[in-house]
């Protein structure tokens, strides 16, 4: 059995591996490789509408879940935030080194040549 | 009226200090004792700023800064009857001035840390659906990215992440290196480090002053945080990741984010140190480094107290 975390995450996978939101019962079915108990996908599946990373739908008697962003583009906030781009000059991680570019990177460049030849 | 004086000049001496330290070069020769006296000046120079305004607006009370904001709390409760003398204006800026600040000082310091602790939340939990475990780097959590970045997460539960691009970038004995690097920011709490520096930047963003010394305590953490990963990887391979971290570029420069000292530079004088390492400071002046910073955080709760 392993942990709540692990849970969303395989159901994350799941459902934006899915062209269009699925019900509780497919995700239950994609998911198919362990058997957990329908309820225990519903929890899941409510914890992370609420946590906003799922938006749902009402269809008939069943609830349709969608993903609010693409796995993308939660990439692209983390990296964001872990090359120091936001601009909000917060000390929420460290970083190992900063990215330059144009002249700066062309000394870091030759420094690292001169390093690698000797 | 020496109570006030006596804040006024540690403030100031603070600020010189300060101004001075920023220029320092030593400093490189010593990384862990520089951030030690930078964390001394910082409280310091708050604690005797706001102090000299309210020493000297609570002088007629004759009780010192803390006691004398009691009495003067307490009777400002019972409506002001018992003023041991009728207050001057020049007193009553000072108390407004004094107890701004210092609100000031508290609620940026408060403010910062629950967005610093509201960031992190938010990245764990975008960490827990998105990053994977790789069998290459056990205890590390990997982003598909083809970016480089690697950094740690601190906290209770802190997390060191790596992206993909890093993983491809960086050879094993470089990458060993950054991780030891990551660890050791992890390990000696270097974000509690930064944050009081990054809370006075937002209180105060036109200082130029505030500005230098936020951003040489973040390379100082740094040059520390190489130091302790030097014991456990070849520094020359720390010396090439860092290179080839800085040369990965294909990154827009965020617009306002830089500092004086361009990130080519900073990331120039943490190779030279691996590189080609000057003596460390000797363990005299180092030690003396240390007493001078602990009286200093010493002396401005002591004239806090006295009570003239």
């Amino acid at each position: 059995m392993k942990g709540l975390g692990e849970l969303e995450r395989s159901i994350m996978d799941v459902i934006w591996a899915q062209p269009s939101a699925v019900t509780a019962r497919e995700v239950g079915r994609l998911i198919a490789d362990r058997d957990l108990a329908p309820t225990t996908v519903m929890t899941v599946l409510d914890r992370l509408t609420r946590k906003g990373f799922l938006e749902r739908t009402r269809d008939g008697r069943a609830w349709r879940y969608a993903p609010k962003e693409s796995r993308d583009s939660y990439v692209a906030e983390l990296m964001l935030e872990a090359l120091d781009l936001t601009g909000d000059r917060s000390a929420a991680l460290t970083r190992f080194a900063q990215a330059v570019s144009g002249p700066e990177a062309e000394i870091l460049r030759r420094a690292l040549m001169e390093l690698e030849e000797e | 009226m020496i109570t006030a004086a006596a804040l006024a000049f540690l403030a100031l001496v603070c600020a010189v200090g300060a101004w001075r330290l920023v220029r320092a070069r030593w400093t490189y020769r010593a990384p862990h004792v520089a951030i030690v006296l930078w964390q001394a000046l910082g409280v310091t120079w708050g604690l005797a700023g706001t102090g000299a305004l309210l020493a000297y607006a609570l002088e007629p009370y004759n009780l010192g800064v803390l006691r004398g904001l009691h009495a003067f709390a307490a009777s400002a409760v019972e409506g002001g009857y018992d003023q041991p003398e009728p207050y001057d204006l020049p007193r009553i800026l000072a108390l407004i001035a004094g107890l701004t600040a210092l609100t000031v000082l508290i609620v940026v310091l408060l403010a910062a840390g629950v967005q610093t602790f509201r960031a992190r939340r938010r990245h764990r939990t975008l960490l827990a659906l998105i990053a994977r475990e790789d069998p290459e780097v056990p205890g590390v959590r990997v982003v598909d990215h083809p970016g480089a970045a690697a950094y740690c997460v601190p906290g209770l539960r802190s997390q060191v992440v790596v992206s993909k691009g890093t993983l491809q970038l960086l050879s094993a004995a470089e990458l060993t290196a950054v991780l030891a690097h990551e660890t050791a920011h992890v390990r000696e709490r270097h974000d509690l480090v930064l944050l009081p520096f990054a809370a006075l930047r937002r209180a105060l963003p036109w200082s130029r002053t505030v500005q230098d010394a936020q951003r040489e305590v973040g390379l100082l953490v740094e040059m520390a945080a190489d130091d302790v990963a030097r014991r456990y990887c070849s520094p020359r391979r720390l010396a090439t990741a860092l290179l080839r971290f800085g040369t990965a570029g294909a990154v827009p420069t965020p617009h306002g984010a830089l500092g004086a000292l361009s990130p080519a530079s900073a990331v120039m004088a943490r190779v030279e140190r691996l590189v080609t390492p000057r003596p460390r400071l000797p363990r005299r002046v180092r030690y003396s480094i240390v007493a001078f910073s602990v009286a200093l955080t010493a002396s401005a709760p002591l004239l806090w107290l006295m009570p003239h």
